[in-house]
């Protein structure tokens, strides 16, 4: 399981948005219900998928539309534990569905087996077969199709085809995760495949999930997609085949409202029913809402693994230093910002590991506020208070740091002001420089264009071990073609070794000690100061029951068919 | 007349074409290609993907052979796919574009008409010139996005009368309920440039001679405004109007995105911001394309009502 970048053009097309206070108190009393009789659940979001294939990219929108319309073999479910949706039983190796074995070039490997649920079919009535698998796995070992990530179709060497029900996957790799069949899902082959074998690499333009969306044949979930509306929205209807628990809703229609001061104001006026915590409102906008109409939706407010933080240049002579890191963290009063923005409900983060992952270490540094300390620390390492407040080194050089982050998110940028202030207190001088999320994150942040410190977001998967952040191999380079996301430059060899030794140790207590040693050297460290754990705030309509967030990138709606009217 | 027409079209095809080129280099030379975008999104991508997807989009090939095939791709009529959006351009396109026009060109009837109804008043009734010119000024100065919000807080979440945004699923009528609100907060925002024009166009007009012909035959004082005057006058209001095409696309973007309208103007925003160069390009010069070809059509109805145009 990867980090991933929550960016998404929401974030971005806020052009308007600065008004969304004006939604003024006491005006929201006479908006009617439109919810037609609730046989149709609307659903706003704030972005649109750019696909609905669900090996082709990976966005948020697009998870949260094919939870109700697909079922992956696996995920982690609300309590961040491994589970079967398709398949019958999560393989180990102690139900012999897993087993370790050489591979053909001496190396240690496993094979591992998934037993289709029997009922899974797609929504055209045929079943949903090991051939699907089969399909999505040669599909994706083809790297001309274009397909995002190779890695897990590189390590999977060879898939065997059991019965039509049971397919087994070589890896040559042996790691703690090798029973999640991760974003490996079945492709309708009796759709697709013909249609991939035809030119493997215009694949993606060509393919029924771009062409022919509403065909049922691709969909194997509780809903098919009915119809869509490019950049408006998608209907979704029940889907015929399909044998679980019945949904509630017959039609479930998610909308696409960018601005989330719109967002809101249709949520009132009855046009839209709840909004998606996953792609919804700031949680300050949330809270207000809350305020104003507690007679007619719930907010529900599900902490998760966003982990908000401030990625700090290595290479920058000044931040090479621990001690001013150190320094940094110890001049935040993240608590009071927690509380003051936020109403204290997003978790002060203290390493990039969330408390609520069986892996992280209740014992592990922390650094509450103390500015007294900061100071100390400071003039330890040789930056001395100056008169006009700013320090200074022996070379007469200001302490002065550019912090940037993505332009527009106000969220952000209270923070940023809030922190510049705090930072001044020590005698640290922040320029804040924003930019355009497009520009920051393809371009400053990915070619490490940046001199100090960045503000941003990583969202990940319960016990999502960083390589691509820590590891020293995956900072971006030319050479590389700027791969990686290593942003800070951090290096440190035993980390390097941890992030090697982690994925491999099956044992979950070693595991867990190799896990609490990573997060002691990362609070001592500090590659990226830690900042908080981002909740999502979930606004649903109080007549409606059994919505379960999750809190990491698995969708609420993977799970649609628990949802009822009250 | 016919010279004209030609000649203003071959005009247009040139400009296209230089601004096509210099659109796909502005575009091109921006920072973030979609593959660098890509790799920031997701950690699972390596060095040799990355370079397998820039050959795959064709991203590794010098600037001018990529607006070589492009361009060449365009004059056979492919369009090429949108990587936002993950379908053909023109599927994308053509609905946005009906969508925009119906938005604006309802708004800039709206505009006009009301800003040429206020213009007339101040013109005929000096004394309400200031009232009038205190409304254009309130219009213009409204933000289009600030106005929408209290158009949606009143007619869509306390009266209940209208909806918040969005597009009708039914079709019809109803189409009439989406689009009003929209429509209203972008006229609003525009019907001070008409008021203003035509009140002065009209003012000057009813000082010449001819008009004072008119009234001494008798005619009625409205009959002198609406026959006389007011065709006199509209050569600089057609010119606002064939300008308002254009500049309405830049007003569309928020309304579009307030009111959660597909449309151009969300469409160029999205496709510039989210590196999508096929959709980006199309859509900007299809915006350049129907600014040109208002101008046009003002320009040749500017003659049409001004004989002594026709021979300049």
């Amino acid at each position: 399981m990867g980090w991933k970048i929550r960016r998404g053009l929401a974030e971005v097309v806020n052009v308007a948005a600065c008004s969304r206070s004006l939604v003024i108190v006491g005006m929201v009393a006479a908006a009617p219900a439109l919810a037609q009789q609730r046989e149709q659940l609307t659903i706003g979001i704030t972005q649109y998928p750019a696909t609905l294939h669900p090996n082709i990219e990976s966005m948020a929108a697009k998870s949260y539309v094919l939870g109700f319309t697909r079922r992956p073999l696996t995920v982690y479910d609300q309590d961040w534990r491994l589970t079967c949706l398709g398949c019958e039983t999560l393989p180990s190796l102690e139900n012999g569905l897993a087993e370790r074995e050489t591979t053909p070039d001496g190396k240690d490997g496993i094979r591992v087996t998934w037993r289709l649920r029997e009922d899974w079919r797609w929504g055209d009535g045929t079943p949903v077969s090991a051939e699907d698998l089969l399909f999505a796995w040669r599909a994706g070992r083809d790297f001309s199709t274009g397909f995002g990530g190779s890695e897990f179709y590189r390590t999977a060497y060879e898939a065997i085809v059991v019965d039509p029900r049971t397919i087994t996957l070589r890896f040559d790799r042996v790691t703690f995760e090798y029973a999640s069949a991760g974003d490996w899902q079945p492709l309708p082959a009796h759709i697709e495949r013909s249609r991939w074998e035809q030119e493997p690499r215009s694949y993606r333009t060509r393919s029924a999930y771009e062409t022919e969306p509403t065909n049922p044949g691709l969909w194997n979930g509780p809903y098919r997609v009915a119809s869509v509306q490019p950049g408006a929205g998608i209907t979704l209807e029940r889907n015929d085949a399909w044998n679980g628990p019945a949904p509630a809703f017959r039609r479930i229609a998610v909308r696409t409202v960018e601005n989330t001061a719109a967002l809101e104001a249709q949520l009132l006026a009855g046009q839209l029913d709840m909004i998606a915590g996953e792609l919804g409102l700031p949680l300050d906008q949330a809270a207000a809402l809350e305020r104003r109409a507690r007679n007619r939706f719930r907010v529900h407010y599900k902490p998760g693994l966003i982990y908000e933080h401030l990625d700090v240049n290595h290479d920058t002579p000044m931040l090479a230093d621990r001690r001013l890191r150190q320094a940094l963290i110890l001049s935040l009063d993240r608590a009071q910002i927690v509380q003051r923005l936020f109403g204290g409900r997003q978790p002060v983060a203290h390493t990039n590991v969330n408390p609520l992952d069986w892996v992280h270490d209740n014992d592990v540094r922390q650094w509450p506020f103390d500015l007294a300390r900061a100071g100390a620390v400071l003039d330890e390492a040789g930056w001395r208070m100056a008169p006009d407040g700013i320090r200074r080194n022996e070379a007469g050089e200001r302490l002065t740091i550019e912090l940037m982050t993505t332009a527009g998110n106000r969220s952000r940028e209270a923070v940023q002001q809030v922190v510049q202030g705090m930072w001044r207190q020590a005698g640290i001088e922040a320029r804040i420089r924003n930019e355009p999320p497009r520009v920051l994150f393809g371009e400053t942040l990915s070619k490490r264009r940046f001199t100090g410190a960045v503000m941003f977001a990583w969202i990940s998967a319960p016990e999502s071990v960083p390589r691509t952040t820590l590891h020293s191999d995956e900072i971006p380079r030319p050479e590389r073609n700027w791969s990686g996301q290593n942003y800070t430059g951090f290096r440190n060899a035993e980390v390097d070794a941890l992030l090697q030794a982690i994925p491999i140790e099956l044992d979950r207590e070693k595991r867990r000690a190799l896990w609490h040693r990573l997060q002691a050297i990362y609070a001592e460290e500090l590659p990226a100061i830690p900042l908080w754990f981002r909740a999502d705030a979930h606004v649903w309509p109080t007549w409606l029951d059994g919505v379960r967030p999750t809190g990491h990138l698995a969708p609420s709606s993977l799970w649609a068919e628990e949802w009822r009217v009250r | 007349m016919i010279r004209l027409l030609g000649a203003r079209l071959v005009q247009i095809a040139v400009t296209m074409a230089v601004l096509s080129f210099a659109m796909f280099l502005l575009i091109g030379l921006m920072p973030g290609d979609p593959i660098d975008l890509a790799i920031a999104g997701d950690p699972r991508l390596t060095a040799e993907d990355a370079a397998r997807l820039r050959a795959l989009h064709g991203l590794d090939q010098p600037l001018l052979a990529r607006y070589a095939a492009w361009a060449g791709a365009l004059l056979e009529g492919r369009f090429g796919h949108s990587r936002l959006f993950a379908q053909p351009v023109a599927d994308i396109i053509l609905p946005a574009l009906g969508s925009t026009l119906v938005l604006l060109g309802a708004a800039l009837a709206v505009a006009a008409t009301l800003g040429i109804g206020l213009g007339l008043l101040a013109a005929a009734r000096p004394r309400l010139a200031p009232l009038v010119d205190a409304i254009a000024i309130l219009g213009q100065s409204a933000p289009s996005f600030w106005l929408g919000i209290l158009l949606i807080i009143l007619f869509a979440v306390t009266l209940g009368w209208l909806p918040a945004g969005g597009t009708s699923e039914t079709g019809g009528l109803d189409r009439l309920r989406f689009l009003l609100l929209p429509v209203v907060t972008l006229a609003i925002a525009n019907l001070a440039a008409y008021a203003r024009h035509s009140a002065s166009a009209v003012g000057l007009a009813l000082r010449e001679p001819w008009v004072t012909a008119a009234r001494a035959r008798g005619n009625a004082e409205a009959r002198v405004l609406l026959r006389h005057a007011l065709p006199n006058a509209a050569v600089p209001i057609l010119q606002v109007a064939a300008l308002d095409a254009g500049a309405l696309v830049g007003g569309a973007l928020i309304t579009e995105t307030l009111f959660a309208r597909p449309g151009m103007g969300k469409l160029i925003y999205d496709a510039v911001m989210g590196n999508d160069t096929n959709l980006a390009l199309i859509a900007l010069l299809l915006v350049a394309l129907v600014t040109m070809l208002a101008t046009l059509a003002a320009d040749l109805a500017q003659r049409a009502l001004d004989p002594r145009l026709r021979d300049a």
